[in-house]
């Protein structure tokens, strides 16, 4: 199976959050974290991203989006959400529109806790979901496989 | 005739690792110019082989026919090239290569894609005059259009047309995708047109339109050796250099400078077209 661990494009959405978890994404960028030297990019595009990164909670308008933009990426793809308020709803859980965390509306794969989660922790969620993907990546080979098989 | 079957047989072979290694250089020197540690230098190899295992959702279904077209129209130009025929007929197919790729753009009738799509309407019209120009200084030069009989003339042309070689580099930073004139794509994320043109190009189609990207910037960087051969092993060397050294310019232009509005563009353009190789035209056919 190709080892495709080393490319993985970041989809980064925004949702209810403060920014402080946003702030953190894109430090992991800058000179200091460089999450780039892992072949981490973030692209703006849903149809070329591997990881789909939230921040923030859901709230009642956002949903549809955060829906949308899931389904818009190719397979294999991992859902990985930054900071409590992805994760839980966190400080904002209490409020009238939220809905709670991003698991609300996506199936979310990995959670990194922290508010604001700390580039570390951010990069080390970024390298576990990189590895689900690998795992994604060959189990989706081996369906497509399967499918030419029967035909 | 057979040496340029040679060449064209390593241009097909060869490009694509030579553009693919060059972009990964070009990744590395920016980061580094960013005081980044940068990711290594194979990475866009990593980043192909990855986009060729993912699902591919398109929204139109020609839009993998209309990229392809655009991929065989790229290897038809780089081949002619190489094999030493017309200069001018590889610029025709090149832009007929582009039209399919604005094809490819318009076609899946998103804002960002065909408003992408647009612009590389707009930077063709931008760089096509310096490149005609370009062709016609060589015959100028060489009393030929043939890349064979002006690559075997045994003189550098870079000392007859400086005037166009430079309005050439400076049409390379449109062609190339670089900053300040990255209008209609870019390599960087959080654009005004999020990804621009390739918007709507997912996995495999991606992975075809970078490739064909490599094969374009082996071919420019070709027109630029082709100032500097003069048929002997210096000059072989000498186009080597200039090559990396253009290379390395566009990087650093690349990273010094902000995008540009597409008028600014086509404005600064021409004036730089008309001054360097317009000049050098004149001059050429007074003395002649
Ligand atoms: S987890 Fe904290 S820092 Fe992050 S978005 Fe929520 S409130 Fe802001």
């Amino acid at each position: 199976m190709a080892n495709i661990t080393r490319s993985p494009w970041l989809l980064h959405y925004d949702g209810s959050s403060c920014n402080g978890c946003d702030i953190e994404v894109l430090a992991c960028l800058t000179p200091v974290y460089d999450a780039e030297r892992l072949g981490v990019m973030n692209t703006g595009d849903p149809m070329q991203a591997d990881i789909f990164l939230i921040t923030g909670g859901i709230n009642s308008q956002n949903q549809a989006t955060v829906k949308q933009l899931y389904d818009q990426m190719p397979n294999p793809k991992v859902v990985v959400a930054v900071g409590v308020c992805a994760c839980t709803g966190g400080i904002f859980k209490e409020c009238y529109n939220i809905l709670g965390g991003a698991d609300t509306t996506v199936p979310v794969d990995i959670y990194v806790p922290g508010c604001a989660a700390r580039p570390q922790a951010i990069i080390d969620g970024i390298i576990q979901a990189v590895e689900l993907f690998q795992k994604r990546s060959d189990d989706y080979k081996a369906m497509v496989k399967e499918k030419k098989r029967r035909g | 005739m057979n040496m340029g079957i040679v060449y064209a047989i390593a241009y097909i072979v060869l490009a694509p690792f030579v553009g693919g290694f060059l972009d990964g250089v070009d990744r590395k020197i920016s980061a580094r110019m960013q005081r980044r540690v940068g990711p290594p230098l194979l990475q866009p190899f990593y980043d192909i082989v990855k986009l060729f295992n993912k699902e591919t959702i398109s929204v139109d279904s020609s839009q993998t026919f209309l990229l392809l077209t655009y991929f065989v129209l790229m290897l038809v130009t780089g081949v002619m090239f190489f094999s030493g025929s017309d200069i001018l007929m590889c610029f025709f197919v090149l832009s007929t290569a582009a039209t399919f790729l604005y094809f490819a753009g318009v076609i899946t009738s998103s804002p960002y894609s065909s408003i992408g799509a647009q612009r590389e309407l707009i930077q063709m019209m931008t760089y096509e005059p310096a490149v005609l120009l370009t062709c016609v200084g060589f015959y100028l030069a060489a009393g030929s259009f043939n890349v064979n009989e002006i690559a075997s003339t045994g003189t550098s042309y870079i000392f007859r047309l400086p005037g166009f070689f430079v309005a050439f580099v400076f049409i390379l930073t449109i062609k190339m995708r670089k900053s300040p004139f990255d209008t209609s794509t870019s390599h960087h994320m959080h654009q005004e047109l999020v990804k621009g043109i390739t918007t709507e190009m997912g996995s495999k189609n991606l992975a075809l339109f970078q490739i064909t990207e490599w094969y374009e910037n082996v071919f420019l960087m070709g027109v630029i050796c082709l100032f500097f051969v003069n048929g002997s092993i210096t000059g072989l060397v000498i186009s080597l250099a200039v090559f990396l050294l253009v290379y390395f310019l566009e990087i650093l232009i690349d990273n010094c400078c902000a995008r540009m509005k597409w008028q600014d563009m086509l404005v600064i353009t021409w004036i730089v077209t008309f001054f360097t190789a317009g000049v050098n035209l004149v001059i050429l056919m007074v003395i002649r």
